[in-house]
C-alpha cells in the first residue's frame, strides 16, 4: 500500500507542495518573527546545500569552499543594495563609484551570484586541476585565501569588521521563490544531458572523456553554477542578518554546508531538505540548554557548544549507518515537486479514484487485520489454558 | 646574527612542530587513504592534558609522559569509534567523519575548559635567551627533541618488522593482509605513532608560543597537513621537509613581503600548497601513484 501510495500524483502533490505551502502561509501570517526566521535561515540552507550537491555528489569535486562563495556573494549583494550614504558613512575609503551604484534586490542578487561565479572561474583553473583530497584541501586554501582577501581590502570590505545596516529584504515570500526557482533550474540541470555526463564524470572520468564528454569543462561549469548559487544563498543570508563579516564564512561555516549536504544525502538534490531541516533546527531546540537549566531539581550548569557536540554525534552516527545520507539516494522530494507526472497527474480523474481507493484499501486491511493488544493476548492464553486443565 | 638568521632559525623552530604533525598525518594517509583532520586537535588534547599535569604534580616529565600517554588513548578510541567502521568508505567520507571528529574535540574542551586563552607557562630555563636574539633555551630543545624522534620514527619505519608491516600496507594494503599482516594492529600502530608525536608537538608548540585554546589546534592542522601534501604525503621524509619548508616560508612571509601584504601570511602558505600541488601534483619528493582518484 505504502508504495502505491508514494506513486500516487495526488499524494505527492499534496506532500510536497500543498502541506508545505499552507505551512508557510501559516507561518507567514501567524508565527513571531523569530521563528520566521529559522524558517527562512532552512530555505537559505536548501539553496546552499543544493548548490554544494552539485559539485560534491554530481560530479564528484569534493569542494570544501562553499562558504567562500557565500562570502563573496553575501559582500557583493549587500554593497549592491546598501544606499550611497550608508555605504559612505559605514565603509570608510569606499571608491565613489561604487558607492554610488544601488539595485533592486533581484538583480543585486543575480549580480552577486554571477561575481561569485567569475572568481569560481579564477580559482577553478587551478583548483579543478586536482583530484580527490587535493581538491578538497585547495578549496579549503580557497576560503582562506578568501577570507585574507576580505580582511584586508577595508575601502570595499571594511575589513575584519564588516559591514552591517543592509535591509531585510529576505522576507519569507522572497527567499521561498527564490528557493523554487534555484531548485528547479537545478532539477532541471541533473535530468538534463548534462546532468547524465555529470554523473558519467562522477562514475569514471577516463571513460566518459572517451565517450567524447570533454570532463574538464564539464567540471568547471559544474563548479561555476554551484558557486553561483552559494553566492545567491551568501547573499540571501547577508540580506536576513543584516550584518556580515569575513570571519562568519569561514570554517565552521563550510563545515555546517558540508555536514547538510553529506546528512542528507551528497548525491542528491532532494537531500538538501532533510539535511538543512536537521542542521538548521537541532542546534536551535539545543540552544535552549546551552545557558543552562534545572532538571529536577538539579542545576546544570552552562554547556557551552553542546549543540556542536550533538551535531557531529548525529552527523558520525549517520554516516556510519547511511553512507548516502538519510535519503540514501533518493530523489523522490525533488521529482515529487517538479516532476511532470506529479503536474499531469494531479489534472486526470484516474489519480483521484486511484488515491481513494488506496486509502479505503488500506483501511479495509486494517480492520482485516486486527492487531490485539498484549493483555487481549494474555486473557485468550489463559482462557485456554483454563480450558485444557478443565 | 642577523635579522635573516634569526626569522630563519624562528622559521626552522616552527616548522620543526609542523614537521612533527605532519609526519603523524603521513603515516596515517599512507595505510588507510584517510585525511586526519582531527590530528591536530590532538595537540590541543596534548597540550590541556599537560598543562592539568604539570599544576597537579608540579613535575614537567611526568606532565609530558602523561600527556603523550593521553593523546595515544585519545587517538585510538577516535579511530576504534569513528575511523574504523567506514575503513570501505570513500575517502570523501572518511575526510568529512574527521572534520566533525575534530568539530567535536574542539567543543568537548571548550564545554568544560570554557574558550578562553589559557598561559602554558614553563620553567625559566626555557625563556633563556641564547646570544642576544629572540633564540631561547626552549628553541633548541625543540630542534633536539624533533631531530630525535624524527631518527627514531624514521629507523622504527625502515628497521623493525612492525615498520616493514607499515611500509607494505601503504603500498597496497589489500596484498598486505593477503599476506598475513594484521592490518587493524598496523593501523593501531600508526595511530599511536602518530599521536604521540602530535602530542609531543603540542607541549613543543604551547612551550613556545604559551597562549592556548581549544580551537588552537585546527589552523596548525591544516597547515601541518599542508605541509605534508607540499612535501609528498605518504613520504616520511617529504613530510618531514615539508613540515621545515613551511614553517620558514610563513616566516619569512611575515618578515619579507611588503609592507601591507604580511597579513596576507596565511594566504599566501595556501597560494604555496596550490602551486606546488599545480607543478608537481604528488608533492615535492612525493611517489606518483597509478592512480590517486
Amino acid at each position: 500500500m505504502a508504495k502505491r501510495l508514494f506513486a500516487n500524483p495526488l499524494f505527492k502533490f499534496l506532500v510536497t507542495v500543498a502541506a508545505p505551502l499552507i505551512a508557510l502561509f501559516c507561518i507567514y501570517f501567524k508565527v513571531a518573527e523569530y521563528y520566521q526566521i529559522v524558517v527562512i535561515l532552512f530555505m537559505i540552507n536548501v539553496i546552499l546545500t543544493a548548490s554544494l550537491n552539485i559539485t560534491n555528489g554530481f560530479i564528484g569535486i569534493f569542494s570544501m569552499g562553499q562558504a567562500g562563495f557565500m562570502a563573496i556573494g553575501a559582500y557583493a549583494g549587500s554593497l549592491l543594495t546598501m544606499s550611497a550614504d550608508l555605504k559612505i558613512s559605514r565603509i570608510p575609503g569606499i571608491p565613489e563609484w561604487l558607492a554610488n551604484v544601488q539595485l533592486p534586490f533581484i538583480p543585486a542578487l543575480i549580480i552577486a551570484g554571477m561575481v561569485a561565479a567569475a572568481a569560481a572561474v579564477i580559482f577553478g583553473f587551478p583548483v579543478l586541476r586536482a583530484k580527490g583530497h587535493y581538491l578538497a584541501v585547495m578549496t579549503l586554501g580557497m576560503i582562506i585565501i578568501i577570507k585574507a582577501i576580505l580582511d584586508n581590502n577595508s575601502n570595499l570590505t571594511n575589513g575584519a569588521k564588516g559591514i552591517s545596516g543592509m535591509e531585510r529584504f529576505s522576507t519569507l515570500p522572497v527567499v521561498f521563490a527564490v528557493m523554487i526557482v534555484s531548485l528547479f533550474f537545478l532539477y532541471r540541470m541533473t535530468k538534463s544531458a548534462f546532468g547524465r555526463s555529470m554523473a558519467a564524470i562522477r562514475s569514471d572520468a577516463d571513460a566518459a572523456s572517451s565517450l567524447g564528454i570533454n570532463a574538464t569543462k564539464y567540471r568547471m561549469i559544474a563548479f561555476v553554477v554551484s558557486a553561483f548559487f552559494g553566492a545567491v544563498g551568501g547573499a540571501l543570508w547577508a540580506h536576513l542578518q543584516q550584518t556580515i563579516a569575513p570571519s562568519l564564512f569561514y570554517f565552521s561555516r563550510t563545515f555546517s554546508i558540508i555536514e547538510m549536504s553529506v546528512l542528507g544525502g551528497m548525491s542528491t538534490l532532494s537531500g538538501a531538505f532533510p539535511g538543512a531541516a536537521i542542521v538548521t533546527f537541532v542546534p536551535q531546540i539545543l540552544a535552549n540548554f546551552e545557558n543552562g537549566f534545572k532538571i529536577f531539581g538539579f542545576d546544570v550548569p552552562a554547556l557551552n557548544g553542546l549543540s556542536a557536540i550533538v551535531m557531529s554525534i548525529v552527523f558520525i552516527l549517520v554516516i556510519i549507518k547511511w553512507r548516502g545520507g538519510v535519503t540514501r539516494g533518493s530523489e523522490y522530494i525533488v521529482n515529487a515537486m517538479f516532476g511532470k507526472d506529479t503536474w499531469t497527474g494531479i489534472l486526470r480523474k484516474q489519480t483521484y479514484i486511484d488515491f481513494w481507493n488506496i486509502l479505503c484499501g488500506g483501511f479495509k486491511n486494517s480492520i482485516h487485520y486486527h492487531p490485539h493488544t498484549i493483555e487481549e493476548k494474555e486473557q485468550e492464553k489463559k482462557n485456554e489454558q483454563e480450558k485444557n486443565e478443565q | 646574527m642577523d635579522f635573516f638568521t634569526g626569522s630563519l632559525l624562528s622559521g626552522l623552530q616552527l616548522g620543526s612542530i609542523y614537521a612533527l604533525i605532519a609526519i603523524g598525518y603521513s603515516i596515517v594517509y599512507g595505510i588507510l587513504r584517510l585525511i586526519n583532520f582531527a590530528h591536530g586537535d590532538l595537540l590541543m588534547v596534548a597540550t590541556y592534558a599537560a598543562w592539568i599535569l604539570i599544576a597537579r604534580s608540579q613535575s614537567l616529565a611526568f606532565a609530558v609522559v602523561g600527556s603523550v600517554a593521553i593523546t595515544i588513548v585519545f587517538g585510538l578510541v577516535i579511530e576504534r569509534v569513528a575511523y574504523r567502521p567506514l575503513r570501505d568508505a570513500g575517502e570523501e567520507t572518511t575526510l568529512v567523519t574527521s572534520l566533525a571528529v575534530s568539530i567535536f574535540l574542539q567543543n568537548l574542551f571548550l564545554m568544560v575548559f570554557t574558550p578562553k586563552n589559557q598561559a602554558f607557562l614553563l620553567p625559566d630555563f626555557f625563556s633563556q635567551k641564547i646570544l642576544n636574539v629572540s633564540i631561547t633555551n626552549m628553541s633548541v630543545v625543540i630542534f633536539v627533541v624533533t631531530g630525535i624522534l624524527i631518527a627514531v620514527v624514521s629507523l622504527i619505519i625502515k628497521k623493525t618488522k612492525l615498520g616493514m608491516a607499515m611500509r607494505a600496507c601503504a603500498e597496497n594494503s589489500g596484498a598486505a593482509k593477503l599476506m598475513g599482516i594484521n592490518l587493524n594492529g598496523v593501523v593501531i600502530f600508526a595511530f599511536v605513532v602518530g599521536s604521540a608525536l602530535a602530542a609531543v608537538a603540542g607541549v613543543l608548540y604551547s612551550g613556545q608560543y604559551v597562549s592556548f585554546n581549544p580551537s588552537m589546534g585546527f589552523m596548525i592542522g591544516i597547515k601541518a597537513f599542508a605541509a605534508a601534501v607540499i612535501g609528498g604525503i605518504g613520504s616520511f621524509a617529504g613530510a618531514a621537509a615539508g613540515g621545515l619548508l613551511l614553517g620558514v616560508l610563513e616566516i619569512l612571509f611575515a618578515c619579507y613581503l611588503p609592507q601591507g601584504a604580511g597579513v596576507y601570511q596565511t594566504a599566501f602558505v595556501f597560494l604555496v600548497l596550490i602551486i606546488v600541488l599545480l607543478v608537481k601534483p604528488n608533492g615535492l619528493f612525493g611517489v606518483a601513484e597509478e592512480r590517486r582518484s
